[in-house]
């Protein structure tokens, strides 16, 4: 027998369990979310990506009055990786709104071809939506044969917003931090 | 409130087992349905699980009672490296069975199924038999928790060493072995059986109130565990789908937490304390609503402020969903996000100054009387009230930086977790023991009980605030020279603690051998709730005919 309480009782049961169910889901919505949060807002110094016609014109640069601010090149290669990793400058003193242009050099030292893969943030983290990427050598594969050595080059701006920013306007030097990993297959 | 008076004719049943009731000792127990069976299984499992944890924590305070390393090496052949990683594995294992195994089981499973559909009018829960499976499930999931211990976790060493968050990359990269593995499985059965439990619960406050008792008419006690149900309901799930992505990070290849495959470390730490700081407060809020029950018994007087008192509960509950970020104060976090952090934070104070100063307006003017559930009470709010400040101080962003991973923020959680949570359980166990055994509880050996543990809890958590305002980091096994001093008068106040403790068990035996019996309302006219309308213990099925509340 089905009783009216019996009905009521399953219903919010089915509700809670309902409700149990969309939370494990919005956990895993987190993830894409996080992802286009964080580049939205370069949240946990994340970069942005450009392509050139972004590039503010030379009027603007200009009117900037050539406000310098020093980029930081820093190479890093996780455990279990035998390369040599290295950025070719350590610095570079860049006007802001202006296309500058980065190397770094990967060597293989190992007596084996290895496939390994950066991943690349900017300290302090708040300058992360202001560091613009035109081109870089980001998630994308590279197989480097014993003894190879390849060039990677790191084409980049500061965007002027960045002057506007209270919370950004005062910094006078971006690190640039790439790590390589070792790919498992 | 709940009114008594109007339920004459279904008192005190005169016999406690009804004559179609005589189950087998597997039948009762095992396969139980009975909600007072249930609760009573939930309060032994979390007294079990509660003394290992506490044995391990005492192994714990030995080791930091001087600084090196004196004890740690006894576990490990003298090696230090695998007597550092025991020590995280301690750590683990005394948060996790604390959180998991000791204080939700006994405040929910154990306090709640008893008490929730009793102080309603009901008969049972709403779902019995899945009121089983939860405890059951607890069971293979404590013994998994366990036995990750002895299972390989790092390689070389035993035992999973992540600390009860369970970061990565030291839970992946770090943990190559399977003891994390089972944990995770673990912490994904618990959080099984508390959802199952949650859903009972709603199912049960929401649609089998007695006819009258509306859900302003509840009593604190079951408006504590709604509240709480609805916080596991929605916080526990995303635990669920955190473990579960660090279980395929691990074993499958994915990459949601992996730097390397365009994942994201601090997206876990977002994802954890979502669920974590809910989790906090599903393990103090019952204890609010225990509270609420005793400080108005033993004042005799109804609870100052009842509605405030409720909805408090309800606004820390929803407000607990909006603050997880503070957890993570030094994870890179821009300014602005913590300042909104410590302001959301900050507010919580409000619904829980409502509370603590309702609590002491229902005292103001009460008649009141110091049995030991009223001093465990008593002593609950004065915790509690020193770990909230430590609390509104570490809500600081800015102040925080310097906390972090300190001492201070030991003693803090002690305070409100180990001491508040600590102190609520004991005092329901004394107010409702005669209830739930039918004998009563010896009284000297219950103030005993109190007095020592109070000294001895605070001998050993007050100096860990200065400790911690010291520098002196938590998760360490060894320091240096200068936190010796209040290092090893905490590790006496534990001892002083464990005294308590057997005193505790002295007086269960003590007290379970009794050959005496309590009537059904022991503590007179200031107990108001439903339970006190019936025998004790209550008859196996109570409210055959439903009570009606005027």
């Amino acid at each position: 027998m089905t009783t009216q309480l019996e009905i009521a009782k399953r219903r919010t049961g089915w509700l809670a369990a309902l409700g149990a169910v969309s939370m494990i889901g919005a956990a895993y919505a987190a993830v894409p979310l996080y992802r286009l949060f964080c580049q939205v807002t370069g949240y946990n110094g994340t970069v942005s990506r450009a392509d050139a016609s972004s590039l503010p014109d030379a009027a603007r640069v200009q009117a900037l009055g050539g406000q310098m601010i020093r980029i930081r090149f820093d190479a890093t290669t996780a455990a279990g990786l035998p390369w040599r990793f290295k950025p070719r400058q350590i610095t570079n003193d860049i006007k802001i709104g202006e296309k500058a242009l980065a190397y770094y050099t990967a060597t293989n030292t190992s007596a084996k071809t290895i496939v390994g893969r950066a991943t690349y943030n900017v300290s302090p983290d708040t300058a992360g939506q202001y560091f613009r990427k035109i081109e870089c050598f980001c998630f994308t594969e590279q197989s480097l044969a014993p003894g190879q050595t390849v060039e990677m080059p790191v084409i980049y701006y500061i965007d002027p917003a960045i002057l506007d920013d209270p919370s950004a306007n005062r910094i006078s030097e971006i690190t640039l931090s790439y790590t390589f990993f070792p790919q498992a297959d | 409130m709940a009114n008594p008076s109007a339920l004459a004719g279904h008192q005190d049943h005169a016999h406690d087992d009804h004559a179609d009731h005589k189950l087998g000792f597997i039948q009762r127990w095992l396969f139980s349905t009975n909600h007072k069976d249930i609760g009573t299984l939930y309060l032994i499992f979390a007294i079990i699980a509660g003394t290992i944890g506490g044995a391990i924590s005492g192994i714990m305070r030995l080791e930091l009672a001087a600084p090196g390393i004196q004890y740690l090496t006894w576990f490990t052949d003298g090696n230090l490296d695998a007597s550092y990683h025991l020590w995280n594995v301690f750590i683990t294992g005394h948060g996790l069975i604390m959180v998991f195994f000791t204080v939700m089981p006994a405040m929910i499973g154990g306090f709640g199924n008893w008490f929730v559909p009793i102080m309603i009018g009901a008969p049972d829960m709403a779902f019995p038999r899945m009121n089983n499976v939860s405890f059951w499930l607890l069971v293979p999931s404590f013994l998994l928790l366990c036995g990750s211990m002895f299972v390989e976790g790092p390689a070389g060493f035993n035992g999973a060493g992540t600390g009860w968050t369970v970061y990565p990359p030291l839970s992946t990269q770090g943990h190559p072995g399977p003891a994390v593995d089972m944990a995770i499985l673990s912490l994904h059965i618990a959080g099984a059986s508390s959802i199952l439990g949650a859903i009972n619960f709603i199912t049960t406050i929401l649609n089998m109130r007695a006819p009258g008792m509306t859900l302003h008419k509840m009593p604190l006690f079951v408006w504590s565990v709604l509240v709480t149900a609805f916080l596991l309901l929605l916080s526990l799930p995303v635990l669920a789908g955190a473990i579960t992505m660090l279980l395929t990070d691990r074993n499958f290849g994915t990459h949601f937490f992996t730097a390397d495959g365009g994942g994201d470390p601090v997206l876990y730490q977002h994802l954890f304390w979502f669920f974590g700081h809910p989790e906090v407060y599903i393990l103090i809020l019952p204890g609010f609503g225990m509270v609420s029950q005793i400080i108005s018994t033993f004042s005799k007087k109804p609870v100052f402020g009842y509605l405030g008192m409720a909805y408090a509960m309800v606004a820390i509950g929803f407000i607990g969903f909006l603050v997880w970020a503070h957890h993570m104060f030094t994870a890179g976090l821009d300014v602005n996000t913590k300042m909104y952090f410590t302001a959301a934070t900050m507010i919580i104070a409000v619904p829980t100054g409502i509370k603590i100063f309702s609590w002491i307006a229902t005292m103001w003017g009460g008649s009141m009387t110091y049995e030991t559930p009223m001093l465990w009470a008593i002593g609950f709010i004065f915790m509690f009230t020193v770990g909230g400040v430590t609390g509104v101080i570490l809500a600081n962003g800015g102040v925080d930086t310097y906390f972090h991973d300190t001492y201070y923020v030991v003693a803090h959680f002690h305070y409100v977790l180990s001491l508040g949570a600590v102190f609520a359980i004991f005092a329901g166990f004394y107010y409702w023991f005669g209830k739930m055994s039918g004998k009563p509880y010896n009284e000297f050996l219950g103030k005993l009980h109190f007095w020592v543990f109070f000294i001895g809890v605070n001998i050993m958590f007050f100096p860990m605030h200065f400790l911690g305002a010291d520098g002196m980091p938590r998760r360490i096994p060894d320091y240096p020279e200068m936190y010796a001093y209040w290092n090893q008068i905490a590790s006496f106040g534990y001892a002083v603690m464990g005294v308590g403790m057997l005193i505790f068990f002295l007086n269960l035996v003590v007290s379970l051998s009794s050959r005496r019996r309590v009537e059904g309302n022991y503590w007179g006219e200031g107990a108001t709730t439903l339970e006190w309308t019936l025998s004790s213990p209550p008859p196996f099925h109570q409210f055959e005919t439903l009570p009606v509340i005027k």
